[in-house]
């Protein structure tokens, strides 16, 4: 056994070497899937754009339902929702389904007998992803601003603070099924039977103020119906969504350690 | 000759199955070492061991003098794999996919070189999800070897392919090692492992039951030779007069043939013999053991066979 100094020593090692080229490959690997570049990035903006020009009244501003909403036009109500459409897109679909399938295929357990740890997959897509929610959120912004005109937020920060842990609260529960589920196949199906329910709490259907007591009082306890919540206030309202922080804190508390624990490589 | 992966008494069970009981062996640097054995035998189980995929729960593995459980980070970088039934995401190109891995070694190979080394020059653009499956071994290979490693372990790489792509696979597999890379092969069918392996251990039921080279095996324990020959007509019945020979042990006929086993010189003396009754047999071929004989002997089972689809 005369062949030990042929090994690398650990000095010359360097972690997670060629992350960046694994991170350029998921993000061309996801604009590689038309359907998901449509679905992930150009829905929210679509949404906002469709709602406002396709619903009757939308475009008209609001009387008679009291500050802070009157003088808005109703499409802008969607501004929070569009946002969290994103998040919800892109958490609870994206993510999960392109953590499941490079288990399924092997990837990660392929990647493992590299120099590269299988994290680094999960961190390359993370990175892919929240590329993409940034991406299509400023899209949608933009849309919005250029179709109707953008309110500025009331405070601006609380609505960025909001949306940051709203995501993180979100992706949580994508993670929670990557960890659970072993078919990609699966995964977007479970992926599906969460998100329809996620968007009705986020007011799809029922905006802002039109959303009824009992069905907000419900949706400030989801990820996704607290961020909506909590971005309508800073938008709009001017409230610190104090319980809205703390729900989504919670679920990221709860889903990350269980994600992780119940999480399998292979 | 320098011993470069050592594997005494490995131990390792999943649950209560016991995966392998205990395996030793030792590969020498620029040979093709082969670890044959059914499915299920403790193979996959014993190079994963090796990669440092997995943790052995006993007995002792260095791979080029360092323990993969105590670091196998430094295993990774000098020990390419090719696992089998691992796919890649369907809309990666194959020149992409060799980028990608090369960016995960200090001193990688060149990807534009493995691509001509393995015949993927014309196929480079191509989505993994539209490569045949020839190709995609191909592929897999190309990527155990874009690290530069020392060591190739290579876990069925033929299974599922036609006639024609496993001979490509094998003589690639044999510029593989004269380019200096000394490789593991994990195989299951017995005619892969005649025509490639140097040396070669049989697993069965996690434990090693036959160790040596493919002629060393097919001649080993076995002092016996059989041949078959056709007499022309009219000498048809010599049986008395073969069978008094003292290096004749049995003499039956096989359709109009004449089957005769006995010792290393049967085939000489019953000539001889023959001759000197003025006898020449129309035709005489002697009747060769093959390592699928020898698995038989050893295990007590026949290989599966799986026919390449």
């Amino acid at each position: 056994m005369s062949a030990t100094t042929a090994v690398p020593t650990t000095a010359g090692r360097r972690p997670m070497r060629g992350l960046g080229a694994l991170t350029a490959s998921e993000a061309r690997l996801f604009l590689r899937d038309v359907g998901s570049v449509v679905f992930a990035v150009l829905f929210p903006a679509l949404l906002v754009v469709g709602v406002g020009y396709a619903l009757p009244g939308m475009r008209d501003p609001i009387e008679g339902m009291g500050a802070p909403w009157d003088g808005h036009l109703a499409i802008q109500l969607y501004i929070p929702i569009a946002l969290s459409l994103a998040v919800a897109t892109v958490a609870l679909s994206t993510l999960p389904t392109q953590i499941v399938t490079a288990r399924e295929l092997g990837v990660l357990r392929r990647i493992s007998t590299t120099p590269m740890r299988p994290q680094g997959v999960l961190i390359a897509q993370v990175v892919v992803n929240l590329g993409v929610l940034v991406l299509a959120s400023l899209l949608a912004l933009v849309a919005a601003a250029l179709a109707f005109g953008l309110p500025a937020p009331q405070s601006p920060a609380v609505a960025a603070l909001a949306f940051l842990v709203g995501a993180a609260a979100t992706a949580g529960v994508g993670l929670l099924i990557a960890a659970l589920v072993r078919k990609a196949s699966a995964a977007g199906g479970i992926g599906m039977m969460v998100y329809f329910p996620m968007l009705f709490f986020a007011g799809m259907w029922t905006p802002g103020p039109l959303m009824p007591d009992t069905v907000a009082a419900i949706a400030q306890f989801t990820p996704l119906g607290a961020l909506s919540q909590a971005l309508t206030a800073a938008w709009f309202t001017g409230e610190f969504p104090a319980l809205q922080l703390v729900v989504m804190v919670a679920y990221i508390v709860v889903l990350y350690p269980l994600a992780a624990k119940l999480f399998r490589w292979q | 000759m320098t011993t470069v992966v050592q594997v005494e008494n490995l131990r390792k069970s999943y649950g209560a199955k016991v995966a392998v009981a205990d395996v030793s062996f030792a590969v020498e640097r620029g040979e093709i070492f082969g670890i044959l054995g059914r499915n299920g035998a403790g193979k996959t189980t014993s190079v994963e061991t090796l990669a440092g995929l997995r943790r052995a729960d006993g007995g002792s593995v260095r791979v080029l003098g360092v323990d993969p459980r105590k670091d196998p980070q430094a295993i990774r970088t000098v020990v390419g794999v090719q696992l089998q039934e691992a796919r890649l995401p369907a809309r990666i190109t194959v020149i992409e996919a060799l980028h990608l891995f090369a960016s995960f070694y200090p001193d990688p190979a060149d990807p534009e070189e493995l691509l001509g080394m393995l015949g993927l020059t014309e196929h480079r653009g191509k989505q993994f999800a539209k490569l045949s499956g020839g190709l995609k071994q191909r592929l897999s290979i190309a990527l155990a070897l874009v690290g530069n490693p020392q060591v190739a372990i290579l876990d069925e790489l033929t299974t599922g392919l036609d006639p024609q792509a496993r001979r490509e696979v094998w003589d690639l597999v044999e510029r593989v090692r004269d380019s200096g890379v000394t490789i593991i092969l994990v195989t299951h069918f017995m005619d892969e492992a005649e025509r490639l392996c140097d040396r070669l251990v049989v697993i069965d039921e996690g434990r090693v039951v036959a160790a040596g080279s493919p002629a060393e095996l097919i001649r080993g324990g076995n002092d016996e030779r059989t041949f078959r020959m056709r007499l022309p007509d009219g000498a048809a019945d010599q049986f008395d007069l073969i069978g008094s020979l003292a290096d004749v042990h049995t003499v039956i006929a096989v359709e109009d043939e004449v089957e005769v086993t006995g010792s290393t010189h049967v085939l000489p003396a019953v000539i001889l013999a023959l001759a000197e009754s003025g006898i020449v047999p129309d035709e005489i071929r002697t009747m060769t053991r093959t390592l699928e004989d020898v698995f038989v002997d050893v295990t007590g089972h026949a290989p599966e066979e799986e026919l390449a689809a």
